[in-house]
């Protein structure tokens, strides 16, 4: 992104101005490279906000990593006690002192050891500046408080000139400074307004308890002549130093899988369109108490590691055995994925520290196991530490995260309510990509299970409610039972499978009855036609009998009339015999 | 400083015996720290005649002094003796504020 942006900048403007890496996790991002170079920078903020250590790790890290000795001007601690304060975090500042990397200059000032007696100047800071950076090359200087100048100096017209001085003349040495300032009243950054004399670049810092947990936040004021980001960034201190989070990028360019991912539940696969979920999706299951959300994230995260890929499991309320032992009462084995390496538990209580502190601890860890998938269980209960947009801004940083780390998660979320139309789970329901809910199913006297996908983006899922079943086999879907009444679940399910089964026998022997009726029946009038048949050929045979019958008459009587002519006389017979002929 | 220990610590009541070992610190030829030599010397033969010490440092000769010797405003003038030991800073043009921080008494 940073690089992006210089890229973009070259060619509008001539250069982006030069800039000096902190080396600081994540502050480098937001400020997109670092502090400006050879200017100084102000970090305020209130007492025990952790700016001494900001600019503690910004020498520390610039003398070993980026081969910038600096200069630590110490006005507040002794150098024993800076070097003991942070040997904690693995900073050996003796040695690097002896190495000529690092130099602590403590200054001490104390009001009642001294009177003013008319005009002076700090010189005398000037002249141990110079001597301390030009002792052993320093690149970068801290001044920590200089503020701490005005309680032992009262001639504020002085000091006020003499600290623009200062800042003028480590601009001509070229050194990249750090001044501290604590916060002051109001709304002003500094008691002393020492932002009136830093203009290039102001990091706010700040600690703040809300609900008995601290979080500790940054947030760069003024950034002159650089992009840099705007928002409160969220950071941590902890044995590796400090952790700034710019999770939330500014983008959303990420790179987006089509590879699937069975859920581990073949029902389940099949309601989304076969496969399952997307590679480096978001997956959000959510339900009231007891619906068996963990159950899912067991068969998820043990299908995950059935096929020799990593699982991270995050559990917010029970204990890693715990999880174990009740998993293999649904015969899903999650030990020997332990056995392997496969799968690993991270098992916290979510008071144990804020939120911000979870998610690093959270990115810490997938950074070093890099899962491909992971599991939290349940975020819900995160809320105990933080309020609603807070757990769900840090939810988005941290799907944020896993897209980009091509990891797909699985969020557990128990919703208090039994209402379906409940806007969201921790407000991250808009967020992921896929949403299964597990709802309570009560009816006669008893209470099942019902799962419905919610949404599934980009890919066909079923609309259908199915009956989830946990048994000591594993977890199955049925579908659930459409009776007259509605959704029928569980025993009445089964009741009305059994009653539909009787009213099919009942059915099919009252349909044979009705068929052998329709049988007889068609025998009776089938016999009536042939009898009508007959009748019909017995009335025409008389007909045709008495049309014969004249016939022969006519015939007979014909015969007989020649007779009787032939009788009567010769002529008439010769004529008779002619006209026959 | 051990020289009299009669004299307590802190004491307000100034013994006209006592000499006074001054040290002061300058920065070469600026303006303050030229004001502040010609005014000490002033001050010192005024009302300390004869029983001073002075000596004046240059801290842009000796750096790793500014260090060491805590310094930070400049000029500076340091009471070595007799005890405690005071830090006076300024170009020492405010006389009546001198007397005090040598545990002088007023004018």
């Amino acid at each position: 992104m940073a690089k992006e942006s210089k890229k973009n900048k070259k060619t509008i403007h001539h250069t982006q101005i030069p800039k000096t890496p902190t080396g600081i996790t994540g502050l480098d991002e937001i400020t997109g490279g670092g502090l400006p170079a050879a200017r100084p920078t102000l970090i305020c903020g209130e007492a025990g906000c952790g700016k001494t250590l900001i600019s503690l790790e910004f020498i520390v890290k610039g003398a070993t990593e980026f081969n910038e000795p600096g200069v630590f001007m110490a006005f507040e601690e002794k150098a024993e006690e800076l070097s003991m304060n942070v040997g904690s975090l693995g900073f050996n500042l003796e040695q690097m002192q002896k190495d000529k990397k690092l130099k602590i200059d403590y200054v001490h000032i104390d009001r009642s050891e001294i009177e003013e007696t008319g005009e002076y100047d700090l010189d005398g800071l000037f002249i141990r500046l110079n001597h301390a950076i030009d002792s052993i090359g320093a690149k970068r200087v801290v001044l920590d408080t200089i503020e701490n100048l005005f309680a032992g100096l009262t001639n504020q017209a002085i000091l006020r000139a003499e600290i623009r001085r200062l800042f003028q003349w480590l601009k001509e040495k070229g050194v990249t400074a750090i001044v501290t300032g604590e916060k002051g009243e109001g709304a002003s950054l500094t008691r002393q307004g020492l932002e009136e004399y830093v203009s290039d670049c102001v990091i706010l810092l700040d600690h703040r308890v809300i609900n008995q947990i601290s979080t500790r936040r940054l947030r760069i004021v003024k950034y002159r002549g650089s992009m840099h980001g705007t928002n409160e960034y969220p950071f941590l201190i902890d044995e590796d130093g400090i952790s700034v989070l710019p999770v939330t990028s500014l983008q959303l360019e990420k790179e987006v899988s089509s590879e699937r991912v069975s859920t581990g539940i073949p029902a389940l696969d099949k309601m989304l369109g076969g496969k399952g979920f997307f590679k480096g999706g978001s997956v959000l299951v959510s339900g009231t108490a007891g619906t068996g959300k963990t159950s899912i994230a067991a068969c998820f995260a043990n299908d995950i590691c059935s096929k020799g890929k990593k699982c991270m499991y995050f559990a917010f309320e029970e204990s890693p055995s715990q999880i174990v032992r009740n998993m293999r009462s649904i015969n899903v084995d999650l030990k020997k994925h332990m056995e392997n390496g496969l799968l690993q538990f991270q098992a916290s209580r979510p008071t144990l520290h804020g939120l911000e502190q979870h998610l690093v601890a959270i990115h810490k860890v997938i950074k070093k196991f890099r899962p491909d998938a992971v599991v939290l269980d349940p975020i819900t209960n995160l809320i105990t530490v933080g309020s609603v947009s807070d757990v769900k801004s840090m939810l988005i940083r941290l799907i944020d995260f896993l897209q980009e780390e091509q990891i797909t998660v699985l969020f557990t979320a128990l919703s208090l309510n039994n209402i379906v139309n409940e806007q969201t789970d921790e407000g991250v329901s808009s967020l992921v990509d896929a949403w299964i809910l597990v709802r309570d199913i009560e009816f006669n006297g008893e209470r099942n299970r019902g799962m419905y996908i919610m949404k599934s983006r980009g890919m066909k899922h079923s609309n259908q409610v199915r009956e989830f079943v946990i048994t000591d086999k594993g977890i199955d879907l049925v579908d659930v039972y459409l009776g007259p009444d509605g959704v029928l679940t569980g025993s009445a399910r089964e009741a009305q499978i059994l009653q539909e089964q009787t009213g099919k026998v009942l059915r099919n022997n009252a349909m044979s009855m009705k068929d052998r009726e329709i049988l007889r029946k068609r025998k009776i009038l089938e016999a009536k036609i042939a009898s009508l048949q007959s009748e019909f050929e017995s009335a025409e045979e008389e007909l045709n009998k008495i049309y014969i019958e004249e016939e022969l008459v006519k015939k007979v009587t014909d015969g007989n009339r020649d007779e009787m002519l032939k009788r009567r006389g010769g002529g008439e017979e010769v004529a008779g015999k002619n006209g026959k002929k | 400083m051990t020289e009299h220990p009669k004299v307590p610590a802190a004491d307000n009541n100034f013994n006209s015996d006592d000499l006074y070992r001054l040290r002061l610190y300058v920065t070469g030829a600026t303006p303050n720290s030229t004001r502040a030599i010609s005014n000490l010397k002033e001050f010192c033969e005024n009302f300390l005649p004869g029983r001073y010490e002075l000596e004046i440092i240059d801290v842009y000769q000796q750096p790793l002094i500014a260090e060491s010797e805590q310094l930070i405003a400049l000029p500076m003038l340091v009471k070595l003796s007799p005890a405690p030991q005071r830090r006076l800073i300024g170009d020492m043009s405010d006389i009546d504020k001198v007397l005090r921080g040598l545990n002088l008494p007023a004018r």
